[in-house]
């Protein structure tokens, strides 16, 4: 299906306007661009507990336009994999002829930490299915607590920036590389800065078969403080700044989808952050330096792999 | 032909243990999805169904998770999604599951699981107790027990009919004693899988992920001003499941020629002395009582087949004219005033104008055998207390070197 | 009759009123829920600098700009949170069609701003 503006916006969008979201929510982009991605289908959905799930379905209100389902917080992965078994059982019964795809969703807390167990059964078993991980750096929904995705000295309500620690103590989990591990066809890495490559990355997900496994950048202003029009722009920083690459894994290959032609400064993308601003501060220089270490290395570690994939 | 005409030599009796009889059950129920993870003593059951999943001798969609959360967590999806699906577990694994298992009957889906009793971990020990099923004693699921490989055969296809009941729709765990029914062989005579397959009827959902004309929002955020309602509603259905139980109980006690009783009374009709015990234990209090019986002594045995809803009605009806009850129970409810049937029992009768002396035992923790010679101690107990002595403690466990 | 159907906004259902599990049709009645209170601040539409590139349209993340046939036509006044993100991804150039007043209220002569409800 192409991905053109002329076409989508005669589509219906099965994520409403009236969800609970806050203003300028980058999740929110997600939800629209995901359901946008999959017009054409029909879907099915699994939810964990998080910020556009407690938003989208307040009783008696839903946003959503497709089947959905919130069962617990730590389980996406499990729930869409017991809707899709089922789905296998009633086609090969002959009881179902309507195809289906099938989409869990996710924050980073309920992906990354408390869900990584179902989600990486769901992928060991295979199940055909897409999981989507918005990765918006914290705890969100509950009020900015860190994650496992929370990067190295993130002030969160859980890391805060003292005098004894300043922010978050450990480096971020690498959950795109483990889900490349369980070799699923399908693997990537997008961001809200660039919605193309995002739509493009869900439909190749989609048309798949097997389990599929994206994660997004998902900016929250306000938890990163930051100001509500900032979302795209930092979403879009944070590529151009190789903090996230955008690249995917397909069967076991390593490619960039996305390479800045030129690499803009990490502070510029830190800089509009309230949650790194001690970086910033006298005495914050160490801390940025090996910030940047990080960045650096990470994107070497990438680039080798890509390499290796030629 | 309908069933009453279908010729009788299609059935069998087989050995076999209570694990291989809830296993074969599910096999003649061919569920659309079974997800499940092993744990002993439930093992028997996930293996056995895995051989018949192997040989095409089911059409279910064998789903090998994880963990039991993620078990329930695909039951339900699976579910949600307009299947009829299955899953079993014990101990651990119920604990594991126990956030799912108050989602599952939340969410009203008709899950169905053979639950074998075994202890709760701290300690360790893999022999049964019910401390497993009693610590989801308040999870709105439909919670049956069985006393032998028979009763788990039959109450596993009935447990299909009672969940998916449209005026019940909530999740039955059929309950029966690890090693002691899970791993004992015994005679159990089945049905031919055609007359199961009829008995369960094509699972027709009520709520159906998949259904296009239709998509549907499970699992919304209820704030105050709704959620009480939505409780109710679903404590509602459970309380009033107790006649649809019956209802079904007595349509499979036709079809089957075995009779089924959502209470068991042995020696009821002129009992003065009475113990009150479920699932397996209750056959030693029967065997103790039948000997007591021999010597002059009015001895009966209740054993109720559903724990949740707790059917008072039945209880208090075969209690009629006893003068002295023990509740016997193989679970403890630590700090608290009884053991959760003691409990339960009690509240039940609190009320009545005319109601018999009662005690509470706990029992056989961890697998521990209660024996005859203690069970007799019971009614001689209870006698004492019938003819006027006191009743002494409430609350007294069996067995333990104190 | 489906035991799982709307249950209208606005209303106290009784026990034997709710939905079986609280289960809702997936029908996007939440678009009842008017988010347009919340804003503090209000985009306003310049027509005639506007090119119809959609990008303020794509990056609402209230789909709150309404198009007809390819063109922006409004703003949805009933659900814009008047975040600012269709101002700051406006493809407009040198001037941008979409900028940010103070105020959440819009003014009877913007007319550019609808209510959908």
């Amino acid at each position: 299906m192409a991905i053109n503006l002329k076409e989508l916006v005669k589509k219906d969008i099965k994520f409403t306007s009236g969800q609970r979201l806050c203003t300028g929510c980058g999740p929110a982009l997600m939800a629209k661009w995901t359901m946008l991605a999959a017009a054409d289908y029909n879907v099915a959905m699994s939810s964990a507990t998080c910020c556009v799930e407690i938003s989208s379905v307040v009783f008696p209100m839903s946003s959503w336009k497709v089947s959905w389902y919130h069962n617990a917080f730590e389980n996406a992965g499990a729930v869409i994999g017991g809707i899709e078994a089922t789905y296998k059982a009633l086609k090969r019964k002959g009881k179902m002829d309507k195809e289906f795809k099938f989409i869990a969703m996710g924050g980073d807390g309920g992906t990354y930490d408390i869900g990584l167990q179902s989600l990486s059964g769901m992928a060991e078993r295979g199940h055909n299915a897409l999981y989507i991980c918005y990765d918006n750096n914290a705890y969100m929904n509950t009020g900015i607590q860190r994650s496992g995705a929370t990067p190295k000295y993130a002030w969160t309500t859980t890391s805060y920036v003292g005098d004894a620690y300043q922010g978050k103590q450990q480096r971020r989990k690498d959950l795109v590389s483990i889900m490349a591990a369980h070799d699923i066809p399908y693997v990537a890495q997008a961001s809200i800065g660039y919605w193309r490559d995002y739509m493009t990355k869900v439909q190749k997900a989609l048309a798949t078969p097997g389990p599929s496994f994206i994660t997004v950048y998902a900016p929250c202003w306000r938890g990163w403080r930051s100001e509500a029009n900032a979302t795209v722009e930092l979403g879009r920083l944070a590529v151009q700044t190789n903090y996230w690459p955008l690249f995917e894994v397909v069967d076991g290959k390593w490619q960039m989808t996305y390479t800045p032609r030129e690499t803009k400064p990490l502070a510029e993308f830190l800089k509009p952050q309230g949650r790194f601003s001690h970086l910033f501060k006298p005495g914050g220089e160490p801390l940025m330096a090996d910030f940047q270490n990080e960045v650096d290395f990470k994107w070497d570690q990438l680039q080798r792999r890509v390499k290796s994939s030629l | 032909m309908t069933i009453a005409e279908k010729p009788v030599r299609q059935r069998k009796v087989v050995g076999l243990t209570g694990d291989g009889a809830a296993a074969d059950a599910m096999m003649q129920i061919d569920p659309d999805q079974v997800a499940a993870y092993p744990i002993t003593p439930q093992t028997e059951i996930v293996e056995r169904f895995a051989e018949y999943v192997a040989n095409g001798d089911v059409n279910t969609e064998f789903v090998a998770v994880e963990s039991e959360h993620s078990a329930l967590s695909a039951c339900c999806g699976g579910s949600a999604a307009g299947g009829r699906v299955m899953t079993c577990t014990s101990s651990q694994g119920l604990a594991l599951m126990h956030e799912e298992l108050y989602i599952a009957a939340g969410n009203r889906l008709p899950i169905i699981m053979p639950m074998v009793n075994r202890t709760l971990s701290a300690p360790i020990n893999i022999h049964g107790d019910h401390s497993d099923s009693m610590a989801s004693r308040d999870a709105a699921w439909i919670q049956l027990f069985c006393a032998d490989a028979q009763e788990v055969y039959d109450t596993t296809i009935m447990a299909v009919r009672i969940g998916e009941h449209p005026e019940v729709m909530l999740p039955v765990m059929i309950c029966f004693d690890g090693f002691n029914v899970s791993h004992d062989m015994e005679r159990v005579a089945m049905l031919a899988k055609e007359e199961v397959q009829e008995f369960v009827g094509e699972f027709k959902p009520l709520i159906n992920m998949l259904d296009t004309e239709n998509p549907i929002s499970i699992g919304a955020l209820v704030l105050p001003q709704f959620f009480f309602e939505h409780k109710l509603s679903m404590i509602k259905a459970l309380e009033g499941s107790v006649n649809y139980i019956s209802e079904i109980f007595a349509e499979f006690g036709k079809l089957s020629g075995r009779p089924q009783s959502i209470v068991e009374s042995y020696g009821m009709e002129d009992a003065e002395v009475a113990v009150v015990a479920l699932s397996g234990i209750a056959g030693t209090a029967q065997w103790t009582a039948m000997q007591l019986r021999e010597k002059g002594i009015k001895a009966g045995v209740v054993r109720p087949r559903v724990y949740r809803p707790f059917p008072a009605a039945e209880i208090i009806a075969a209690l009629k004219g006893v003068k002295a009850v023990a509740v016997v129970e193989k679970a403890a409810a630590p700090g608290a005033a009884g053991a959760p049937i003691f409990s339960d029992l009690c509240t039940a009768m609190f009320s009545m104008d005319k109601r018999p002396k009662m005690v509470n035992y706990v029992t056989g923790l961890g697998g521990r055998d209660t024996s005859s010679a203690q069970y007799t101690a019971v009614f001689e107990r209870l006698q004492a207390i019938a003819a006027g002595g006191p009743i002494g403690q409430t609350l007294s466990y069996i067995g333990a070197r104190e | 009759m489906s035991k799982i159907y709307e249950v209208k906004v606005g209303t106290l259902p009784t026990v034997d009123e709710i939905p079986l599990g609280g289960i809702i049709p997936s029908n996007g009645n939440a678009i009842l829920n008017k988010t347009g209170t919340w804003r503090t601040q209000r985009p306003i539409l310049n027509r005639d600098a506007c090119t119809d590139c959609l990008l303020c349209w794509l990056h609402c993340p209230d789909n709150s700009i309404i198009v007809q046939e390819g063109k922006v036509v409004a703003i949805d006044a009933d659900h814009c949170k008047g975040c600012g993100i269709c101002s700051a991804e406006c493809g407009a150039k040198p001037v941008k069609a979409m900028t940010m007043a103070q105020g959440g209220r819009y003014e009877a002569s913007e007319t550019f701003a609808k209510s959908t409800l």
